[in-house]
């Protein structure tokens, strides 16, 4: 067989973790709260730059510095539920993907203000593990090891803790919860932080392996509503075998024709199975 | 009203005919927000019943593409080149919009297949970078002043056009408001399954608007090309022009008329004043601006600026009426 085809696969393997692990914060706010953040991807550009900037910037050790960015977007994904999501909750859902998008218009701009266009990169380099003929980028490796432990810690807490179990029953009805003696502001404002924390993570992880400048998030952002919509609304595993499909499809129509052509091809794949199944590709 | 009507009409005739003697880059300035005010009003047409759409940065971009290509590879005239893009940006439309709204694909489901699709159309465009440069651009083949090449290099010409397109524009949206299509769109924007149970073919009038919008679009763009003479995947299709045509909608008003217009006006003289204020040295600035006035303007005033101003204007003739009294 090809070895190079069967790098493709390999790479598309550890490619679908990274989206796993973006997409998982977003599906989370997705199925929960049923609002897209459609500045997701640039909330975790901006936890890049904190970590950029803590590490390179301030000399903090680089452990030190993803703490403080997964605790800084936690923070931030409240703010933005508090501020920009809460105020327009009762009006159509369109509505506030639509002013996540003035997030998104502020936080490029914003960002480009502040650094610049360059892209920054925090230098460090991890080691490439050569297995045979294939090539394997270790900062991939890892990021998909974490989206695997993210995944199965959020599906922990989601089954074993009252609030986990809380956080799912809002997702199923909004309206009886109340009467369940949840606060539903509370769950929604903790689903945010957990969401910010999240795209802390996957920021932690991003850094590692690409630079950062301030339009990163269009790369990964239309890639990871796609993931949440093919996965199904707030449906983790759904979630995570979408992201592998998708990944799958870049990285080996990249192999046989070229990067756009694959992702041509990726949301071609997703505007056809919508038609096909509206409600996932797990629904029955 | 009407005495207010015809001043307003006359005081905007007035400007209009001024516009035409006025320096080049003021006019280039009133020649771009009419192209864009035509296109947001395009968008809008759609918008306004609740079918927010993110791919017409797709049509925009399709409309813009066919003509130059065919104008550069076979040297077809963008007399005929200009329709053959609307037709087939109205076909992506056709093949996009008809199993959305068969399936129900509504709200943000149906945002998010048109993100898609104004992707798959920047992403081809880019890929097929032998033909249409990728994201160098294409410049199309100048041929000076030439009515059979659409090209000229005096701006009032372009002027003329682009407001000629924009009052079409307009034209259409009055058509739409004044004709039955308008109360069955915003039932159907009410409620889809009570709209088709009083006999309205919600299928039909769905795909009506949204051909209507896409063509429009498509038109908007191939004009832009002609009259800038340089196109980019990133500028006239693709995400952030969707995006962009979307909030200035939004910000000036999709409900209104004019809305769009002035959502056109606002968003161009701020980047423009800005730019100048403070030169490139602060690249961001415009859009950080725009960004917050873009969220406080759907948490606080979803109708936009002319939405806003409409209101007042009513209050106003009601409290002048109880004073008659």
């Amino acid at each position: 067989m090809d070895m190079y085809l069967v790098e493709a696969i390999v790479n598309g393997v550890l490619l679908g973790g990274v989206l796993a692990l973006l997409a998982l914060g977003l599906n989370l706010i997705f199925g929960v709260i049923d609002v897209v953040w459609i500045a997701y991807a640039d909330i975790v550009m901006c936890g890049m730059y904190l970590v950029y900037w803590l590490y390179v910037g301030l000399g903090w050790p680089l452990p030190l510095a993803c703490v403080c960015a997964i605790v800084g977007l936690a923070a931030f994904g409240m703010l933005v539920h508090l501020f920009i999501i809460e105020p327009i909750l009762g009006s159509a859902p369109i509505n506030q993907l639509l002013a996540t998008g003035g997030l998104l218009f502020f936080l490029q701009s914003f960002a480009t203000l502040l650094f610049g266009t360059d892209f920054r990169n925090i230098g460090v380099r991890l080691p490439v593990i050569e297995l045979g003929d294939i090539y394997i980028s270790y900062a991939r490796l890892l990021a998909f090891a974490m989206a695997l432990i993210g995944a199965v810690a959020l599906y922990f807490f989601l089954k074993r803790t009252f609030i986990g179990t809380a956080i799912r029953a809002i997702a199923q009805d909004r309206d009886i919860i109340g009467l369940m003696g949840a606060d539903q502001r509370r769950i929604y404002l903790i689903t945010s932080m957990i969401g910010g924390a999240l795209a802390g993570l996957a920021a932690c992880l991003l850094a590692l392996q690409y630079d950062v400048h301030p339009f990163i998030g269009n790369t990964f952002g239309p890639l990871i509503f796609m993931i949440c919509v093919l996965g199904g609304l707030g449906d983790m595993i759904g979630g995570f075998i979408a992201a592998f499909v998708i990944a799958q499809i870049i990285s080996i129509g990249g192999y046989y024709a070229n990067t756009e052509l694959s992702y041509v091809l990726a949301f071609t794949f997703f505007i056809v199975l919508m038609f096909v199944r509206p409600r996932g590709i797990l629904s029955r | 009203m009407t005495a207010r009507q015809a001043l307003l009409a006359g005081g905007l005739g007035i400007v209009m005919v001024l516009t035409f003697f006025a320096p080049p880059y003021f006019m280039h300035l009133v020649i771009q927000i009419l192209l864009w005010g035509f296109v947001y009003t395009a968008w809008s047409m759609m918008g306004r019943f609740g079918f927010v759409s993110l791919g017409h940065g797709a049509f925009m971009g399709v409309g813009a593409y066919v003509p130059a290509l065919l104008w550069n590879y076979y040297g077809l005239t963008p007399w005929l080149g200009i329709p053959l893009g609307v037709a087939l940006a109205v076909l992506l439309a056709v093949v996009i919009g008809y199993p959305c709204f068969r399936l129900k694909v509504i709200g943000h489901y149906f945002a998010l297949v048109t993100l898609a699709l104004s992707q798959v159309v920047l992403l081809s465009i880019t890929a097929a970078r032998d033909i249409t440069g990728g994201s160098l651009g294409l410049t199309p083949k100048a041929a000076g002043f030439s009515w059979y090449a659409l090209q000229f290099p005096d701006k009032r010409y372009f002027y003329v056009i682009a407001l000629m397109l924009w009052l079409g524009g307009l034209a259409i949206w009055r058509s739409i408001d004044r004709g039955i299509g308008r109360q069955v769109l915003d039932a159907i924007s009410e409620d889809e399954e009570a709209a088709a149970a009083v006999g309205i073919d919600v299928m039909r009038e769905k795909l009506r608007v949204t051909v209507i919008s896409a063509a429009l679009t498509a038109l908007g763009g191939a004009i832009f090309g002609q009259y800038l003479m340089y196109l980019n995947p990133e500028t006239v299709s693709g995400i952030a022009v969707s995006l962009q045509i979307v909030f200035a909608a939004i910000v000036g008003g999709m409900y209104a008329m004019l809305g769009p217009t002035v959502g056109a006006l606002l968003t161009i003289s701020l980047n423009e004043s800005l730019r100048i204020a403070f030169g490139t040295n602060f690249i961001g600035a415009a859009n950080t601006i725009y960004g917050i006035l873009l969220i406080l303007c759907i948490i606080f005033m979803p109708r936009g600026i002319v939405g806003v101003l409409e209101r007042i204007g009513v209050r106003r003739v009601r409290s002048e009426a109880v004073a008659a009294e």
